[in-house]
């Protein structure tokens, strides 16, 4: 579907070649359609930022090509190179970067200022999108009197106001705090699904990227080592760095009194006070297997089925079956003492401590 | 414990004895000299001294000079300070090394320079007279040639240390948002380092207004021309004490007006 519509010349297609000194090469391929978000999940010095750069008209390509809605941006082999002002890739910058001498309004207007429309037509547009991303009472304030959340609305509106074809969000919830964070990022989620255009994610937090991206590219120093879906990048990660990224498991389920309810599944957790629509995360490594029912203390355990076992180096990930499909991972040696095969049956267990739950 | 620790907390909340006592002393050295001038000043005589043809052309040829010299900082400045903050270009830190160089070479140096480069005779002064018949020495413009060279310094040394401060990253935004090079110059940049800016224009200012050693030296002191209140009070300590210290008394009100009320205005808010 992505690459059928990017191949009639909608969307964002390119191919990033760039070199910056200290031997570090920027290898990255990457196409979007249209009202798609693709996340550009990677540590940080992986090159993220250059790619936003490089995509933003900043910083031109050695090489490659960068093509949106059928206009070539940058082509170094034909001596293209479009500059940033006459793009249309909207930013919204890591940290936000509101211009701290202009007000909220100002900093949504501005876009709208450098083009030709009437200071009326102007004044009526930022109103409305004032109101569109909850800030009416906010206009006149500058940017240092606003909380990190209201300063990502603003910066996601002075974006948004100029209707760019492509939008690039560089780390948008990195700047706020644990609580902010999963609140917004819902917000965030809404007003992306609201933007015909293609959309690309920086980031470098894996829940992120598998909550808010249709398709995940994972970049690892300056080259993309897996793409796939959300799921595919979390239950198949395709290198060992991938799998401790992105490799979580997410369960969605109800929260009521220490137990998370999740399709016909029980799991009990730690906190007590959590409760309604939440997401509960556990770390493979968390997950203990084993032969025989344990007759420790987890609260946590039942029997499954080993549906496939992948090795990666020193550690071993096993997928598991019914009731929740779940990823864990044991050494090498551990397989092997346990004899375990795919198509095993084994007894897992996790402590409710080790259960991660934050309000989805 | 607490008992222990009350006192030591109290007693550091003032500053340290030593240093009030030693800041005492750094302030007398320039509030002394200050309080000198006022202890000789005439303040009977003051009004008619002040009404002076001297006095009145001398500040009217400072006034000149040295916001004739602000202007050109800021219209020539501006840009330099900004090429050397923003393009990479080689010998960029030598081109900086010169514009420093008035900062610390003696202004009657300056002086002689302009003089054998914009004199009658000099390297560009000579085909520059034949060419159009002008005269810089010994002229009210080149008195403000000269207070230029000695003051546009602090401009280009402020508003290039702002714009170096100023993160790429606004004008990169402002580009993003469909802004071309000179609306992000508009929009974005100098409203950003204009508290710097103006800090720079009033020290330049500043400096101008005070200037002596390269005015005398290359556009020399001739009264209603190239006489400006520091070349007056230099040659009325000879001859006249009173008008002397009364214009130095005018020269010092006004440079700590301006310092005080522009320049703390604008210095705070980056």
């Amino acid at each position: 579907m992505v690459e059928d519509t990017v191949s009639r010349g909608q969307g964002l297609d390119a191919h990033l070649l760039l070199s910056r000194g200290e031997g570090f090469t920027l290898d990255v391929p990457i196409s979007i359609a249209p009202g798609y978000t693709v996340a550009l999940l990677g540590p940080n010095g992986a090159g993220k930022s250059t790619v936003v750069a490089a995509l933003a008209g900043l910083l031109p390509l050695d090489d490659g090509h960068i093509t949106l809605d059928g206009r070539t941006l940058d082509d170094p082999e034909r001596d293209v190179l479009v500059p940033p002002e006459d793009r249309r890739v909207g930013v919204v910058f890591q940290e936000y970067v509101l211009f701290p001498h202009l007000t909220a309004a100002q900093n949504i207007e501005f876009g709208l200022r450098s083009s030709k429309v009437s200071r009326a037509a102007i004044h009526e547009q930022s109103v409305q999108w004032l109101d569109r991303f909850g800030l009416d009472g906010l206009a006149d304030r500058k940017p240092r009197a606003l909380s990190g959340g209201e300063s990502q609305r603003v910066a996601l509106a002075r974006a948004l106001i100029t209707e760019p074809d492509l939008l690039l969000l560089d780390e948008p919830l990195a700047a706020l705090d644990a609580t902010t964070r999963v609140h917004l990022r819902r917000t965030l989620a809404d007003h992306l699904d609201r933007f015909p255009g293609a959309r690309l994610l920086i980031t470098h937090d894996p829940t992120e990227a598998l909550l808010l991206a249709d398709e995940i590219h994972v970049i690892e120093d300056g080259t993309i080592t897996q793409v796939g879906k959300p799921d595919d990048i979390r239950l198949r990660p395709r290198t060992s760095y991938i799998a401790d990224l992105a490799g979580s498991n997410l369960i969605r389920g109800t929260a009521d009194k220490g137990i998370v309810t999740a399709g016909s599944h029980r799991l009990h957790i730690a906190d007590t006070h959590i409760a309604g629509s939440v997401l509960a995360a556990i770390h493979p490594r968390a997950i203990v297997i084993d032969r025989h029912r344990s007759d420790g203390s987890p609260r946590n355990t039942w029997e499954t089925t080993v549906i496939r076992i992948e090795h990666y180096g020193d550690r071993v990930r096993l997928q598991t079956g019914d009731p929740i499909l779940l990823t864990a991972e044991i050494t090498p040696d551990a397989l092997h003492a346990l004899e375990i095969d795919e198509g095993s049956v084994v007894w897992i267990s996790i402590k409710a401590t080790e259960i991660n739950v934050e309000t989805d | 414990m607490t008992e222990a620790l009350a006192p030591t907390r109290r007693r550091s909340r003032r500053p340290p004895l030593v240093l009030v006592v030693l800041a005492i002393l750094g302030l007398a050295v320039f509030v002394i000299p200050l309080l000198g001038l006022l202890a000789r000043t005439p303040w009977r005589d003051l009004p008619t001294l002040l009404a002076g043809d001297v006095v009145i052309d001398a500040l009217r040829l400072s006034v000149i000079t040295s916001l004739g010299a602000t202007a050109i900082s800021a219209v020539l400045g501006v840009p330099l300070a900004w090429m050397l903050a923003r393009v990479e270009f080689p010998g960029r830190s030598i081109v900086r090394g010169l514009v420093l160089l008035p900062l610390v070479i003696p202004p009657v140096v300056g002086g002689a320079a302009l003089l054998f480069a914009l004199g009658r005779r000099g390297l560009i002064g000579e085909p520059l007279n034949r060419a159009t018949g002008l005269v810089l020495p010994f002229s009210t413009w080149g008195a403000v040639i000269a207070v230029t060279f000695v003051a546009m310094p602090f401009l280009v040394i402020t508003v290039e240390g702002a714009l170096r401060n100023l993160d790429p990253r606004f004008e990169g935004a402002a580009a993003t948002l469909g802004a071309g090079r000179w609306t992000v110059l508009r929009r974005v940049t100098f409203p950003m380092v204009g508290p710097s800016l103006v800090a720079g224009l009033v020290l330049t200012w500043a400096r101008a207004f005070g200037e002596f050693g390269a005015t005398i030296t290359f556009a020399g002191n001739l009264e209603g021309r190239t006489q400006t209140l520091p070349l007056a009070v230099f040659i009325a300590l000879e001859s006249d004490r009173d008008t002397a210290v009364a214009l130095s008394l005018i020269m010092v009100a006004i440079s700590l007006t301006v310092l005080v009320v522009l320049r703390e205005r604008w210095w705070k808010t980056p």
